[in-house]
């Protein structure tokens, strides 16, 4: 089995470190090797949250500038920042609803154009996959499974050595019951996206 | 059940490293726990703390390191398996009780982790605190992967119980947030009753009690080696030409390295994971036959230094490289291509690195720094001492917490800052060597930690400054942990006491004590006016939850706010208070009502009183 390496990037608060928690939970499922490092701390201070996941016989925990596979972002600007984390064979999947970061908003900085980012992904990955994922969890019911959305529409590629199945059970081992249905609904609407 | 306290030997989990190492601990007996709250240590006592409320373990929050040190060095000489727990910063703070602690040794098992972070994602430096293992004599332990650092954890206890001395196990943050997959181990029930046996002439330490004390210390140092030689921590995998010498995570990218670069049967690689006293027979044979050898660690040349004393003494003449130009950095973490391409370079093996992404035109972004959240009263207290001082020269000494953040424009609320407890203790020293006016910042947490020395420093050498102290009845920053301000009772928890700060200050002869409530804006700035004008040590007291613990609760503030009709676009609210719930719609502020915790600042604050709540259900 190779080794995929997977960033996930997204601003404090959106939870992507629940996405995460699926998909390691997914993988043990399946009884594939994982292993994955977070940036935490000032994780719900609205900065720039990291996750790390890597499937497959190695044994780091982080990825190195150029060398993921798979970039997942929550937030179209973020997405151009990892952008140093991809290479030519990079598949991106970005949601397109921006949150500018309150420096732009005071004028430090100014936040690109949708269309500039995506040209930029472009240019420099294999793929760009681009979803409002925004909208889609909102459509689910909870314009919090954000993360949802974006796992589903990253089971959609087929690029991770896990099933859609396991991750709906792993969703369903991961996240609160009440939220359940929604969380499913929003994953499936990002699966049909792609 | 608390997930990491199942008696299931076997049992596969996924687990934070923190995890892994609190469930090592409970697996090895741990009786008795104490921490001073900090990243990247502070799940491993927040997951301490949860099973102590449903099981036999003491844990405590103790006011700062070294008495949380203190607290574990007792209950470690009473004969319980104890551990400490801090960052690798909270290390200093506790090196005075355990240079000697050292000397005095334990009864039962004592294993203080020290959570070293490279890159400083959350800390104020980078030191590599190997070094306290040479500073003190202690035993120093490295895991390298999630599963070994739950391991590790039982090893330690016995070494220390083995040579009766602390031990110092030694993570970074890639090893306290990466996650991975931890099989259980069996659990060893802990002894929880201690006895003190009373041995003066060896656990007072008088000079002369002392002196004999270092002679046994040194003995068990000389243990403490041969131990670490035999160690399973300390392992040699592979053979061929090139060796290797890593430690911790760098051990995962050189194993990573050689596999990428397919070069597995010409190298053999020395893990090193009992790293103080450096294992130096097993050093010597791993170097006899190597070609040559290159040492891969984070931080100082802490094993290059004792690898290339051994190569000395044993004659060993072939090239050893670690830290140069050209090869390591004493700078920040590694990363497993940058291992690659040094191990390839300096081995002369061929290897194309991928090609890099050109993003030189990609135009500058917008940064996104961490930032108080909306409704911080810090930024409030900070809005209102910016207006009072608007026309004074001040410097402003800050402190370590969320309130940091404060020094970032346009709040400019932060003009030095070394160390926990700096505030106070500096505030001083500026108000004595230049003739501004000083006024610092401290949080309670930090206060208790080590805030109160400085203070009655400042009232008996009559110092010139204000101290405000920034009260939100919690420890913020590392996910809000109690400390000794907080109401327990609050939290549903009994047999705690609540000490007041106010009384503190009062107590410790404060000359102009008052109390501020920040979201009140008017009546803040007359009360921070009077304060800062007072000549002498005055302290003002912000009291207000922190916006991010109550989100959601019954205490939160309430309604939104928004910007309505009224406003002339002064920009005041953006500009001056710069809260993260504005945002700039085609040249209007707007308020984001998801963000918007209703604390009713900008309110105060807009000239035209055009920040308006929203309407109810609305």
């Amino acid at each position: 089995m190779d080794v995929t390496r997977l960033i996930i990037v997204a601003v404090g608060g959106q939870g992507n470190l629940l996405a995460s928690k699926v998909l390691g939970e997914a993988a043990r499922r399946e009884g594939v090797s994982v292993r994955m490092s977070e940036i935490h701390g000032m994780a719900q201070r609205g900065g720039v949250v990291e996750s790390a996941l890597i499937f497959g016989p190695a044994e780091s925990t982080v990825i190195s500038d150029g060398e993921a596979d798979i970039l997942v972002s929550f937030e179209p600007l973020e997405a151009l920042r990892a952008l140093k984390k991809c290479n030519a064979k990079t598949v991106v999947i970005t949601n397109t609803k921006p949150l500018p970061p309150f420096t732009a908003a005071i004028g430090k900085g100014v936040y690109p154009e949708i269309e500039t980012i995506r040209s930029h992904i472009e240019a420099n990955a294999a793929r760009l996959i681009d979803l409002d994922a925004t909208a889609l969890a909102s459509q689910a019911g909870n314009v919090l499974s954000v993360n949802m959305v974006l796992l589903g529409a990253l089971a959609a590629t087929g690029l991770l050595p896990l099933s859609e199945d396991s991750i709906k059970a792993a969703i369903g081992e991961t996240t609160r019951h009440e939220f359940l249905e929604t969380n499913l609904k929003a994953f499936d609407l990002g699966r049909q996206a792609v | 059940m608390h997930k990491l306290l199942q008696d299931k030997p076997g049992e596969k989990l996924f687990l934070l490293g923190n995890e892994a190492i609190a469930r090592g601990a409970v697996e090895a007996g741990l009786a008795f726990a104490s921490t001073y709250p900090g990243t990247p240590s502070s799940e491993i006592s927040f997951a301490l703390f949860q099973m102590s409320r449903e099981s036999d373990l003491y844990f405590e929050y103790s006011t700062n390191e070294k008495v949380a040190l203190e607290v574990a060095a007792a209950a470690a000489n009473s004969g319980l398996r104890s551990m400490c727990i801090m960052k690798h910063v909270g290390v200093n703070v506790a090196a005075d009780a355990l240079m000697t602690l050292a000397y005095v040794g334990v009864k039962g098992g004592l294993v203080i982790i020290s959570a070293d972070d490279p890159y400083m994602f959350s800390s104020q430096n980078e030191q590599d605190n190997r070094y306290y293992g040479k500073l003190s004599g202690l035993p120093i332990l490295e895991p390298s992967t999630i599963d070994e650092a739950r391991q590790i954890i039982g090893y330690a206890f016995d070494v220390s119980e083995k040579l009766r001395l602390p031990v110092i196990v030694r993570t970074t943050t890639r090893i306290n947030h990466s996650t991975g997959q931890v099989a259980f181990g069996s659990m060893i029930p802990p002894k929880t009753a201690g006895h003190f046996e009373k041995d003066p002439f060896n656990l007072v330490t008088v000079p002369a009690v002392s002196r004999s004390l270092h002679v046994k210390l040194l003995e068990k140092i000389k243990r403490a080696e041969a131990l670490a030689c035999e160690s399973e921590y300390n392992f040699i995998e592979g053979s061929g030409p090139f060796g290797v010498i890593a430690n911790g995570v760098s051990f995962n990218y050189v194993k990573d390295a050689i596999r990428d670069l397919e070069a597995e049967n010409r190298f053999r690689v020395l893990r090193v994971g009992f790293s103080h006293p450096m294992p130096a027979d097993l050093v010597r044979k791993f170097l006899s036959g190597c070609e040559k050898v290159l040492i891969v660690e984070e931080g100082e040349p802490y094993m290059e230094e004792a690898v290339k004393a051994v190569a000395q003494e044993a004659g060993f003449v072939n090239p050893i490289r670690g830290k140069a130009d050209e090869l390591f950095a004493r700078l920040f973490e590694f990363d497993p291509a940058m291992v690659r391409e040094k191990i390839a370079a300096y081995f002369g093996i061929p290897y194309d690195s991928p090609a890099k992404t050109d993003l030189t035109d990609i135009p500058e972004l917008p940064q996104r720094p961490p930032n108080l959240c909306p409704g911080c009263s810090h930024r409030a207290v900070f809005y209102e001492v910016n207006k009072v001082t608007a026309d004074m020269e001040t410097i402003k000494p800050t402190d370590i917490g969320c309130y940091t953040l404060g020094f970032l424009p346009p709040l400019s609320s932060g003009d030095f800052l070394i160390c926990m407890g700096s505030s106070t203790g500096t505030s001083g020293g500026f108000s004595k060597a230049t003739n501004k006016k000083v006024i610092s910042y401290i949080g309670d947490s930090t206060f208790f930690h080590s805030g109160i020395p400085g203070l009655i420093n400042a009232v008996f050498n009559n110092h010139d400054m204000t101290l405000v102290i920034l009260d939100n009845r919690t420890t913020a920053m590392t996910g809000h942990q109690p400390h000794p301000g907080v109401d327990m009772a609050a939290y549903g928890m009994t047999g705690f006491n609540q000490i007041s700060i106010e009384s503190v200050v009062r107590g410790i002869g404060v000359g102009h004590v008052s109390v501020i409530k920040p979201y009140n804006v008017k009546k803040s700035m007359a009360v921070l006016k009077e304060a800062i004008e007072y000549k002498g040590v005055s302290v003002v007291i912000a009291q207000q939850d922190c916006a991010l613990q109550i989100k959601g609760t019954k205490k939160a503030a309430g309604r939104a706010f928004t910007v309505s009709d009224r406003c002339k676009n002064h920009r005041t609210c953006i500009n001056e208070l710069a809260c993260p719930a504005f945002y700039m719609e085609k040249g209007r502020v707007k308020i984001d009502a998801a963000l918007c915790t209703g604390c009713a600042v900008c309110a105060q604050v807009c000239p035209e009183n055009a920040i308006v709540p929203l309407p109810r259900n609305g």
